[in-house]
């Protein structure tokens, strides 16, 4: 049976995909939170020779500031230049952007099992008999910037004596 | 103890004779009520809710299942302080807003380094943003003790723990003594010192009769893990607010569970251990 289904798979997602896609677990994940209309990326990018170079952005992506060991690495260390549309691990294969956990997974194992085991990030609608989401990685934190940052606080509660006059 | 036609003659002379009243007066603790008295209580209730808020509530009264154990996790490593889960735990469960302002959750503000030093802890803090360096955040509510000392002390015997582990209050069996609010000591109950205060329209209709159904003047209320909510398989609603993940929700029973897999793999303590208290609600560190 589960052959069948491993094959099944295969072929609805393509053949020449490696056999190693298929035994990751799948999770409920929520959308990746994709500015609007900037996808699928292939849209502008098929027309645009792929430039190798590590540079600053001038004409497009202005507004991705990297603050993520941005001295080691930059755009296609994730992005896929080869299938735009796609995010590239370091061993090569092509995921999409709704098994971006994968990726962030690479250098942040610790984290990453937390993750699996629902410790780190968040889990929401029914962790039983009912429709659940896990939030991706990039659902909290930026991507490009993942660093938390700082948020106005709800307001404290009331003292006592703001109500009671003594 | 008095007799049914005593109480009965009590209710027509001071209260009111309505059928209505006479039925909420002669009505049973919640525990000692058939399938059939509970339909009928939740039928009055329910038209009692409509009349007085104009809005038609659903009052559930889905008992535990079995091989459920509730438990909480809570990690310090990740709290900011933000208060989201204050608020969201208002809206959901129905409290008081303003003249009484009721909370179930309380954030409590400790300098790094003295963690246990609960003396110096500060609720009121209220910088421009949070965290603030220096300071880390502890969220407190009903740690839904297994030994809870304010089930103990109540007279009447208005709260028990459920089968799955929470502790629940019956408003209308509570006497508004405040017993167990001097017995807590995690202040994880609060009062209705006055009639409570919520507009109309913010009102959350889907409801628990031990847990966030409206309540009254004089009554206790405390935070249930939202019964109405986890006894239907869903999050409790600050599990879902929270910005940074910092809340984690599952059966201790359960042994592939989120929350067994915390006590299990992190660094965890409870609040007040000391004390004998046994509660189920983890604080621990991820990082």
């Amino acid at each position: 049976m589960k052959i069948i289904l491993l094959l099944l798979s295969l072929i609805t997602i393509g053949f020449g995909l490696p056999a190693s896609a298929a035994q990751h677990d799948d999770y409920p994940v929520s959308s990746p939170p994709l500015s609007e209309g900037i996808f699928p990326c292939s849209n502008c990018h098929a027309g645009l020779e792929v430039n190798t170079r590590k540079r600053e952005l001038k004409d497009e992506h202005t507004s991705i500031k990297l603050r993520h060991a941005e001295q080691e690495r930059w755009c296609l260390d994730c992005h896929n230049a080869g299938d735009r549309d796609k995010l590239k691990l370091a061993d090569g294969e092509n995921i999409n952007f709704t098994e971006s956990y994968r990726l962030c997974g690479q250098c942040h194992g610790n984290i990453y099992n937390d993750w699996k085991a629902g410790i780190h990030g968040k889990r929401i609608g029914y962790f039983k008999g009912g429709k659940r989401t896990y939030f991706l990685c990039v659902n909290c934190h930026n991507p490009h910037d993942p660093k938390f940052k700082p948020i106005k606080p709800e307001s404290p509660p009331i003292r006592p004596e703001a109500t009671h006059a003594r | 103890m008095l007799s049914m036609g005593a109480m009965a003659g009590l209710s027509m002379g001071s209260i009111s004779c309505t059928r209505d009243a006479v039925e909420e007066f002669l009505q049973k603790h919640f525990r000692e009520m058939t399938e059939e008295e509970k339909k009928q209580v939740i039928r009055r209730l329910e038209a009692k809710y409509l009349k007085k808020y104009g809005k038609e509530f659903h009052i559930s009264t889905q008992p535990a299942d079995t091989g459920v154990l509730w438990g909480y996790g809570l990690d310090l490593s990740r709290c900011i302080g933000c208060r989201r889960c204050v608020y969201a735990c208002v809206k959901e469960n129905n409290q008081s807003r303003i003249n009484p302002q009721l909370q179930w959750i309380r954030v409590i503000r400790l300098k790094k380094g003295s963690l246990i030093n609960l003396e110096n802890a500060e609720h009121y803090y209220n910088p421009e943003t949070v965290p603030e360096p220096g300071f880390m955040y502890m969220p407190v509510q009903c740690q839904q003790c297994e030994n809870p000392p304010c089930v103990r002390v109540c007279p009447v015997k208005a709260t028990w723990t459920e089968r799955d582990g929470i502790v629940v209050v019956d408003y209308d069996w509570c006497i508004g003594c405040r017993y167990c609010v001097a017995a807590c000591p995690y202040k994880g109950r609060v009062f209705n010192w006055a009639e409570p205060n919520i507009p109309s329209a913010e009102l959350n209709t889907g409801v628990h009769y031990l847990g966030n159904r409206p309540r009254m003047k004089n009554v206790v209320e405390k935070c249930t893990f939202c019964i109405q909510r986890v006894r239907q398989g869903r999050y409790p609603a600050c599990v879902e607010i929270c910005p940074t993940g910092t809340r984690k929700f599952g059966n201790l029973l359960d042994p592939n569970s989120e929350i067994r897999y915390l006590i299990e793999n992190k660094r965890v303590f409870r609040l007040k251990e000391d004390f004998n208290t046994e509660p189920k609600f983890y604080y621990f560190f991820s990082a």
